[in-house]
């Protein structure tokens, strides 16, 4: 049964052919087995998991039961989960208990899903490689010496290795996509405003977007229905209607234009990689789309834009950790100011503060201009080559990486060969589009993951194209070994 | 650019972060690495553009001026470090 997709799943569970309970166990049992040596979960919710699926199980028997009910998922712990550990893969927040819970958690819950635990993460979700959590890195499920990708590397390992059926992931510069590509899964970054950012621990406010990692199109469309909509809650919420997304998921795609942007394609990419992605555009032409060359001239300065935007802002969200109100709290501070910077510099972890200072040197009187204005200025650039590109076509086809799973420890060194790892994701998030990878065929075992991109709030496309291109193909339904 | 400990001082100091000189030192290379690398930005000619700061033009919404959350104070002191008679204790800031 946990080879199922979450669809199957809950069909399962809603003919009564397994019990929520008797899932919940079999995961619950297969994370005590493997994540020993993955490291996926940081904290377990097995008491309240098996009493959710209790419930779960009763409003199946009664026939008036949620679409997603009694399915075990997981968590990123970057969202608030009230009276369950939300530590945000920080020393900082490692003995924080949220007062309340993240939108995403309530909805999640309303749609009847089984929260099994919290996946492990990058320190804030800062980081392409899940090295930099306060919980030690997480082991890529496809071979327990490479990253599983970052920041959201803990639900990526755990739903590759099926300890869930779904997780929640968020993505600020590609971190559910990039996971997704490195442990072969679907990943769905929405388009900004689609998600409620309440209750999600921020990061770079005008980036972060919450979306489900999980084994197909089909999957991430029903995750979406749940997770998508309206929030007073959040000011930065759109008021735009959710569309049903899993009623055009078999649409036709004769007809449908997609771009091959040239820059994603040219040096930097690896040859094996690329003839990947090659042999899946070979597959939507066979599907009826028409492949269009366009062009995305300024994509190599998303890189940079984005490591002084989202530092910026991480700079400012992060100033609320200060030791007085919750988390982490040196010992014995000599005055308000020691408190302050004592327990900053304890709380937080090397890339978390690196990333706070340089947010705070673009952003000093004298630097503003040349860094902050000069960053955002240029993020109105690559916004705009998006909006020429889909004056073209429907939809833009690239890689999502420029290389499988890397190995741990490769990057760690310097941090901007690190940053140059998100090359192809970040400027989605600089212009607020929706995006999704997909698994395409493998390179010496290890997967490969396909970029979608599509337009504002086209979310509902990005699905239909990946689905009818996972009808066609296996590659979502492969599994790493061993597990 | 490169910055020297004493810049890395500063930036500390605005930030409210305790440096060690030895992470002083690692930052010092660290952090002059990233800003080369975004410099490559100053080479782009964006005098026509205007500065995005969010990907969503939308207007602020209001809501009506009613109350809408109830007092959570004991919930929400619950998680902190430490408190007395509903406050926030911090070390003495006035003599």
């Amino acid at each position: 049964m946990y080879n199922k997709t979450l669809a199957q799943q809950a069909e399962a569970l809603r003919k009564g052919e397994i019990s929520s309970v008797e899932l919940t166990r079999l995961y619950l049992q297969r994370i005590e087995r493997l994540d020993g040596r993955l490291n996926a979960f940081i904290t377990l919710n097995a008491e309240g998991a098996l009493a959710q699926a209790a419930a779960a199980d009763q409003r199946l028997a009664s026939g008036d039961a949620p679409p997603l009910c009694g399915v075990p998922i997981a968590h990123k712990d970057i969202f608030c989960t009230q009276g369950l550990r939300t530590s945000c893969a920080s020393k900082m927040l490692d003995s924080f208990i949220a007062p309340y819970d993240a939108t995403v958690v309530t909805r999640l819950h309303d749609a009847g899903v089984v929260v099994l635990g919290k996946t492990n993460m990058d320190e804030f979700a800062m980081g392409s490689s899940n090295e930099t959590s306060w919980y030690g890195p997480v082991k890529n499920p496809w071979d327990t010496e490479r990253v599983p990708g970052g920041s959201s590397g803990g639900s990526a390992a755990a739903v590759a290795a099926r300890l869930c059926a779904a997780a929640t992931g968020t993505d600020t510069g590609g971190s559910i996509r990039q996971p997704a590509a490195l442990c072969g899964l679907t990943g769905l970054k929405p388009s900004y405003g689609r998600v409620s950012r309440y209750g999600m621990i921020a990061f770079a406010s005008s980036l972060d977007q919450a979306g489900p990692m999980c084994r197909s199109a089909e999957d991430a469309a029903l995750l979406l229905q749940a997770m998508a909509g309206f929030d007073p809650k959040d000011s930065t919420c759109a008021e735009e209607p959710v569309p049903d997304y899993s009623a055009g998921l078999n649409d036709d795609l004769r007809g449908l234009k997609i771009g091959l942007p040239r820059e994603f394609f040219a040096e930097g990419l690896d040859a094996e990689v690329a003839a990947s992605i090659e042999q899946a555009v070979a597959e939507f032409k066979r599907l009826g789309a028409e492949l269009v060359d366009i062009q995305l001239p300024h994509n190599a300065l998303s890189v940079p834009a984005y490591y002084v935007v989202a530092p910026a802002e991480c700079s400012s969200n992060l100033a609320r950790f200060d030791g007085v109100r919750f988390g982490h709290r040196c010992e014995n501070p000599k005055d308000l100011e020691d408190l302050y910077k004592r327990s900053r510099q304890e709380g937080f972890g090397a890339e978390v503060k690196r990333r706070i200072l340089i947010g705070t040197y673009a952003l000093s009187a004298g630097y503003y201009d040349a860094y902050y204005l000069k960053a955002q200025q240029i993020r109105q650039l690559i916004a705009n080559d998006f909006t020429e590109a889909f004056r073209q076509v429907d939809l833009i086809l690239a890689p999502a990486t420029p290389e499988t799973a890397f190995k741990l420890g490769e990057k760690t060194d310097d941090p901007v060969t690190m940053y140059l790892s998100d090359i192809y994701t970040i400027a989605v998030n600089l212009a607020g589009l929706p995006a999704l990878s997909i698994p395409v065929a493998p390179v010496k075992g290890l997967p490969v993951g396909m970029q979608l991109i599509g337009r504002y709030f086209g979310e509902a496309r990005l699905l239909n194209a990946a689905h009818r291109y996972q009808q066609a193909t296996d590659w979502h339904l492969q599994a790493p070994s061993g597990i | 650019m490169s910055l020297d400990s004493s810049d890395i001082a500063k930036i500390a100091h605005l930030a409210r972060i305790a440096v060690t000189p030895e992470e002083a030192a690692e930052l010092g290379g660290s952090l002059s690495g990233i800003l080369d690398f975004v410099e490559q930005m100053a080479a782009v000619d964006t005098s026509d553009l205007s500065p995005m700061a969010h990907p969503l033009h939308m207007a602020q919404r209001l809501r009506a001026d009613a109350v809408s959350e109830p007092n959570q104070r004991e919930h929400f002191q619950s998680i902190a470090p430490a408190t007395q008679n509903g406050l926030y204790l911090v070390p003495r800031v006035i003599e």
